[in-house]
């Protein structure tokens, strides 16, 4: 494939019910969809999903130069604490950093699933580049001798490593050492200041190494079975994405892909910047909002299966209302709403498709809002299903309006695969938009999204030089934004952080600089 | 009251709203005191009216910059390391420990020290809020001498200053901690039970749990609840439009705007901030300023937001309520009045500047 091709796109997201894949061309127009089970081991529903999408006559599938994936391989892992690597835990900081230890705080079941030990050797860096104490190499190979089972991944994290590695990558040679061609996760090339933050999310990226490299080879598998070799992206939390070799490095990066995706497509669907998006699964439904067409993020780091970590993701409220949503009477005259779910047995068991189990699918086809299956079907639990349907909007009212930070009413754009249960209006929403593509949305986000490109260090920045300094990264990560394949004439810086990290004048200054731009041809 | 991993809970949140925005950030203390209290045992948490007279009080603490406590964490043997210091230098067992300062992270440090030696921890602080500067306190106020000082880090260092001016000692003390990696242990202002009666802003620990416990307990406004419980007042609700932050004299200083929505829509306030928020101004007026308590909270959550971690398109809502009133004294003023930092106002409490008849 010539290096400078640019064509069509195929953006596959993988949900909790359904894996969606779309095929856009240059101008981001929508060219073929396809809509399958997502599967237990995610991958075979990844393969499926593609197949059925470059089967469609309208797809020359040799016109097809990018692929851009999300999923929720890594999020699911952790959450069901499923496939992840056995790691060994090592921090740089001794004798500083005691009074927390490494994984203090994680759910148990967490920590044991994934750790193999931890431990606290001396080193470590201050905040001005010097060491805290030398670095004790022997320290860390007598740990790494001393476990008893064998290590899948090893996960490094010394004190200020933002500021300087070294100690970081004397350790990584330590344990090479011993190991030999472990994989080593170092800290400072997952996360910034805050030290455990950082120290968790570089162990979950240890932990997810292996899933990483499975969908990967699953994606490349699906690819090559159709003859293409094509550039290929993940997602990752911040709603842009990176390259393939890059994304088997950092998995944790994918963790919370998926809404950033759907937001970012319904904005493009609708053409709307600003507003409220719900994404109705087939299990849950996400509200979000959309500022300048980029979802708003959380004020704060997120938690992932309990452990928090200095990620930022769209600011979300989640709900338990989706598409297979099973309602039942409750004790009582009430009614239950959820959590239970038939997932993607929807079609099965829904009481429209012949099936058993009341659903709030069946309630929206009984209520009229959509025409599917045999509406008759759904006679026999009239009275549950039309206080289900009721009592659904009501859940979804309130949802909207925590999220909402204006009194005044609201656009609402309706995406997702479990659409048809919401309603044409709702207390505090404007107008309800339902675009055209609102089932694949998220897949459409993904194919659509940003390169970005980011660079982070700690600068020096004396009297008169700020600026010359603060415009010199500004450019690095536009380069390097603009190397992994976006449009050098519409990149741009999208976030710009300094941090002063001292009380002391001229002292040094983390900051962070993010740019991003649209795929183009290079 | 022994501190069990509930009371810890309600406290962290509590002392984040008490920092005014400095203090450090209290989820590192929560973790630490969690921690200590898991392997060595609950601490308990005394009035000073349930100790003798002449016990001596350790008033500790951390100094330093708050982007270093979140990276370069303690040791947690600190306050052992203090201890010994002080019982040398006067030759007699050491009592309890006492937070020098309630907000953030400081509120909760003296208790994580605490937990390996089995000591108490006094329901009382040198300043009923964060302040910047060792000069700061009550216990200055009140006249007691904040020499001896003791200092130590991560390696067990150990500085004993000998001076009776707290001026003096501040200037020392921030070099010193430069040298240690921006971050140090210190113990200053030790006193007896008997002083710390009338030298300190009493009852401050179970305060900042008291509203925690509001926030926590809050079913749908939190916000609301806090500022009814804290007699304050809500200055605006809008989200971070700017922060700038620059380091000059030894602190990081700068201002952050909010412009409002919903109600506030066509409003912005301004924070003027050195570590902790100083001043909140809007159009040039001042809508509060210290000793006062300005904290910025998290319109959704109401969880306190350190200055450190404001950022812009955040959702906040700013807060301001009265001190303690002993820093409304003269003195008090002298101290930690706008003039104190470099401002050249005059202070009004907040709740005059907010008095219907003005609206």
């Amino acid at each position: 494939m010539p290096p400078h091709r640019f064509d069509l796109r195929l953006g596959v997201d993988v949900g909790g019910t359904n894996t969606d894949t779309v095929v856009i061309d240059r101008d981001d127009h929508l060219v073929g969809k396809a809509k399958m089970p997502t599967t237990p081991d995610v991958s075979s529903g990844i393969e499926a999903s593609i197949q059925s999408v470059l089967a469609l006559d309208a797809v020359d599938v040799s016109r097809i130069t990018h692929v851009m994936l999300g999923t929720t391989h890594a999020t699911n892992a952790v959450i069901e604490r499923r496939g992840l690597q056995r790691v060994a835990v090592i921090r740089i900081g001794s004798p500083a950093t005691h009074s927390v230890r490494p994984l203090f705080g994680w759910p148990d079941d967490l920590r044991a699933a994934i750790s193999i030990d931890e431990t606290i050797v001396r080193g470590g860096i201050e905040f001005d580049g010097r060491e805290i104490v030398p670095f004790d190499a022997d320290a860390v190979r007598r740990f790494l001798d001393g476990l008893g089972e064998p290590v899948d991944a090893v996960a490094i994290t010394s004190v200020f490593a933002p500021v300087s590695p070294r100690h970081e990558l004397a350790a990584e040679e330590a344990t090479r050492s011993v190991l030999g061609d472990v994989h080593v996760s170092l800290s400072h090339q997952v996360g910034s200041i805050g030290l455990l933050e950082r120290e968790n999310a570089t162990v979950l990226n240890a932990a997810l190494i292996g899933v990483a490299g499975q969908v990967s080879q699953a994606l490349q598998s699906a690819l090559s079975a159709h003859g293409l070799s094509p550039v290929t992206f993940f997602a990752q939390n911040d709603g842009t994405l990176m390259a393939l070799d890059y994304a088997r490095r950092m998995p944790v990066l994918t963790i919370g892909s998926g809404p950033a995706n759907s937001l970012r497509g319904a904005a493009h669907l609708t053409g709307m910047d600003g507003g409220l998006v719900a994404d109705i699964g087939g299990t849950s439904t996400d509200i979000g909002v959309l500022v300048d067409g980029f979802p708003r993020e959380s004020a704060a780091g997120v938690e992932v299966g309990g452990v928090r970590t200095t990620f930022r993701m769209p600011d979300l409220v989640s709900i338990a209302l989706g598409g297979g949503t099973v309602v039942q009477e409750a004790d009582g005259n009430g009614i239950r709403i959820g959590p239970a779910s038939t997932g993607q047995r929807l079609l099965q068991e829904g009481l429209i498709f012949g099936g058993a189990t009341p659903t709030l699918t069946d309630a929206a086809v009984l209520d009229g809002r959509a025409a599917l299956g045999d509406a008759t079907r759904g006679n026999g639990h009239r009275t549950l299903l039309r206080d289900a349907i009721e009592r659904a909007d009501v859940l979804l009212a309130e949802a909207v309006d925590r999220i909402k930070t204006s009194r005044g009413d609201a656009p609402l754009v309706i995406v997702g695969g479990g659409s048809v249960i919401a309603p044409d209006a709702l207390p505090g929403v404007s107008e309800i938009h339902r675009p055209e593509h609102f089932e694949v949305a998220s897949a459409f986000g993904a194919a659509i999204a940003m390169v970005s490109g980011q660079v982070d260090r700690v600068l020096h920045l004396e009297h008169g030089k700020r600026e010359r300094l603060v415009d010199e990264l500004c450019e690095e990560a536009k380069d390097r934004a603009v190397q992994a394949g976006a449009d050098p004439e519409a990149v741009r810086i999208v976030e710009l952080d300094e941090v002063p990290l001292t009380y002391l004048t001229g002292s040094p200054t983390r900051v962070r600089a993010r740019a991003a731009g649209p795929m183009g041809a290079l | 009251m022994k501190l069990d991993d509930a009371n810890l809970i309600a406290l962290a949140r509590g002392t984040a709203v008490l920092g005014a925005g400095g203090g450090g950030d209290s989820r590192i203390g929560l973790l630490a005191a969690q921690q200590a209290c898991a392997d060595h045992g609950p601490v308990e948490l005394v009035d000073l009216d349930d100790l003798h007279d002449d016990d001596l009080i350790v008033c500790c603490g951390l100094v330093g910059a708050p982007t270093v406590t979140i990276e370069k964490i303690v040791n947690g043997a600190e306050g052992e390391r203090l201890r010994e210091c002080v019982e040398t230098h006067f030759g007699r067992p050491v009592g309890a420990l006492m937070p020098a300062e309630i907000g953030g992270l400081n509120g909760l440090q003296p208790i994580s020290w605490a937990a390996p030696m089995g000591l108490p921890v006094v329901d009382a602080d040198g300043m009923g809020r964060a302040f910047p500067e060792l000069t700061q306190s009550t216990m200055n106020i009140a006249g007691i001498s904040p020499g001896p000082a003791f200092l130590t880090d991560e390696r067990g260092t150990a500085l004993i200053l000998l001076a009776d001016s707290a001026e003096w000692l501040e200037r020392i003390l921030r070099c010193v901690t430069v040298e240690t990696g921006g971050l140090a242990a210190t113990a200053d202002y030790i006193l007896t039970a008997a002083e710390a009666r009338t030298a300190t802003v009493r009852g401050s620990v179970s305060l900042a749990m008291r509203l925690g416990q509001t926030l926590i307990d809050a079913a749908s406004d939190p916000v609301a609840a806090l500022v009814e419980s804290v007699s304050g007042h809500r200055l605006i609700t809008g989200k971070v439009i700017d922060v700038e932050r620059r380091t000059t004299g030894g602190f990081v200083r700068g201002h952050a705007l909010v412009e409002g929505l919903q109600g506030d829509a066509q409003r912005v306030l301004r924070l003027e901030i050195q570590n902790e928020n100083l001043i909140a101004l809007e159009g040039g007026e001042v809508r509060a300023s210290v000793p006062d308590l300005i904290t910025v909270l998290d319109s959704e959550t109401a969880d306190a937001v350190p200055t450190e971690l404001l950022r812009y398109g955040q959702r906040v809502t700013v807060i301001g309520f009265p001190c303690d009133p002993i820093w409304r004294t003269e003195r008090g003023l002298e101290l930690a009045g706008p003039r104190a930092f470099g401002y050249d106002l005059e202070y009004s409490p907040i709740e005059e500047l907010h008095a219907p008849a003005q609206v």
